[in-house]
């Protein structure tokens, strides 16, 4: 069992109220909050340490930009990389989108990308208009019914024409975990490369890219408790010396000329021209050492023990439907019978409880679950049995009524 | 109507919401449509309306949209029916110093007025206007 006093105090958001009411946070999928390491990371660099990285030659800088380079090596450490094969993006969206640009002279008139109808806009929409580019053409994975990747059909989909395999590890949606060990396993015995969307899944199951064998591998640090504006692109160094940079400028050349002749740096400095997010990517180290310090496992078996909680209580409520009742994750998306979802949502807002309402970026998902707009619930490490609890009333008691009445 | 009648005000936006008058497509060649989407919420709808001359023959709308959106519009769409435009443009004023919690002229607005504490709630005065911006465009665009 966790020490959620523990964890919970720090994190001082969760003292704070939202309409008046004790702030419940069930939005994980979408951020994560924020310990006090790493608001006390940010507070310090920007108060006494704001000054830029790899330019001065003044002691300050040379401290902050050692900083910033241990930060590489934690992250590297906590996925099993090697140092120089972590990149600093923005966020999963910049890293997803710097790997299907700088991967688009691979592709060639009718090559595949294989991808699901799962996976979210910033992994599908950099490649639809790759594609489009290089006259290639996407291709799904085929689904069970319930929308897991059906891996019978897995050896049909990998043919002689798919070059890339681009997907969401797991889905912020439906919380499956995809089968990606095979996936990557039957993808390697065919020359093929597979890319993973980890913003779903690094900050909630151990992850190991070596053990995996991924090629490559994108996320963002604010669903990991770290500031926003910083995420990592991870890549096989063979795949990231193949990488072409879509992003040009200081920090990222050694040497360029009158001539327009560019030599970049090395990798994986040369895919981070421009000054980054120095405060949020320091800060990604506390959140990273808050994450070791509860133990990937049993964020995890947290994560499940609330869904259970929350899906065994609301079995027999005949007003709620709920989508993904297997899921493996702290993810649950549902509706209530007659309230659409965002009204729902306001309700439960109105109550203090933060949830998403929506298509929740995943604009494919419904040929998978039948519907547009849902509710999603999403856990994470610091929320409790009781604000399980909390939801479950909320949602017992709501009706169209009383959403109606918040506008009168 | 007593605007201070709460009970009135939920049913009205809880029939508009549960029973959306004229919620059908309209493909006529003179049925002009306008697709809105809100950045700030989910709804997503599509707004026909034909006009014969200077008067709205028909209002009709379509698509996935929360109580607000939904019923502002199903009232919109009874309101302008067989009014001239001038006549459309008066009610869309009203409506709007409604929403942006001025004075404005309750008889006009009809059954509109269950809408006039939307104003309190800055996060879903877009909703309550998403069909009243689709109807001013068409009309904008009419007079071009």
């Amino acid at each position: 069992m966790l020490d959620l006093n523990h964890i919970r105090a720090q994190f001082p958001i969760l003292k704070t109220k939202m309409s008046g009411k004790p702030l419940i946070y069930f939005d994980n999928a979408a951020t994560t909050l924020k310990p006090q390491g790493v608001i006390n990371d940010v507070t310090r660099i920007l108060s006494t340490q704001s000054v830029n990285i790899h330019r001065g030659d003044y002691q300050l800088s040379y401290d902050i930009s050692n900083e910033y380079e241990e930060v590489r090596r934690s992250v590297a450490k906590f996925i099993n990389a090697d140092v120089n094969e972590i990149v600093f993006t923005s966020g999963a969206t910049e890293g997803l989108n710097a790997i299907a640009y700088g991967l688009e002279h691979h592709l060639n008139e009718g090559d595949v990308i294989l991808t699901t109808h799962t996976d979210h806009a910033s992994n599908l929409l950099p490649w639809f208009e790759v594609a489009k580019r290089r006259k290639a053409k996407i291709e799904y994975l085929k689904l069970t019914k319930e929308g897991r990747i059906d891996l019978s059909k897995l050896d049909q989909a990998l043919h002689s024409k798919v070059k890339f395999i681009t997907l969401v590890h797991v889905s912020n949606v439906l919380g499956f975990i995809n089968p990606v060990e095979d996936i990557i396993r039957m993808a390697h015995q065919r020359n093929m490369a597979v890319i993973l969307d980890g913003a779903q899944s690094v900050a909630h199951i151990k992850m190991d890219v070596k053990a995996l064998d991924v090629d490559f591998l994108a996320w963002s640090g604010h669903k990991m408790c770290s500031p926003t504006g910083v995420g990592v692109l991870y890549g096989k160094k063979e795949w990231l010396d193949q990488l072409k940079s879509i992003k040009l400028g200081g920090g990222a050349n050694a040497q360029f000329n009158e001539h327009g002749e560019v030599i970049l740096k090395s990798v994986p400095t040369r895919f981070e021209a421009g000054t980054p997010a120095i405060e949020s990517t320091i800060a990604l180290k506390s959140a990273l050492q808050f994450l070791q310090s509860v133990g990937m496992h049993q964020i995890h078996e947290h994560e499940v023990l609330l869904k259970n909680h929350f899906l065994s209580k609301i079995q027999d409520f005949k007003h709620i439907t709920v989508y993904n009742p297997s899921t493996d994750t702290g993810i649950v998306i549902f509706n209530v019978e007659g309230i659409f979802a965002q009204d729902a949502a306001a309700y439960l807002s109105s109550h203090g409880i933060a949830v998403r309402a929506g298509n929740h970026c995943a604009k494919l998902i419904h040929h998978v679950i039948g519907v547009t707009e849902t509710l999603r619930a999403s856990f994470y490490v610091y929320n409790t049995v009781e604000e399980v609890d909390h939801l479950v009333e909320v949602l017992r008691e709501i009706t169209l009524e009383k959403c109606v009445d918040l506008y009168i | 109507m007593d605007i201070n009648d709460p009970q009135l005000m939920r049913s009205i936006i809880m029939d508009h919401y549960q029973y959306p008058r004229n919620r059908r497509e309209c493909h006529d060649h003179d049925c002009k449509s306008v697709h809105m989407n809100s950045e700030s919420c989910i709804d997503d709808i599509m707004v026909y309306v034909k006009l014969d001359h200077d008067i709205i023959k028909d209002f009709s709308f379509t698509g996935q949209a929360c109580t607000i959106s939904t019923a502002s519009t199903s009232i919109l769409s009874e309101l302008v029916k067989g009014k001239t435009l001038n006549e459309a443009k008066q009610i869309i004023m009203e409506y709007r110093k409604m929403v942006n919690l001025e004075s404005f002229d309750a008889e006009t607005l009809e059954e509109a007025v269950a809408f006039s504490n939307i104003g309190k709630q800055a996060n879903r005065i877009k909703c309550a206007l998403i069909g009243w911006d689709a109807l001013s465009q068409i009309i904008a665009e009419s007079e071009e």
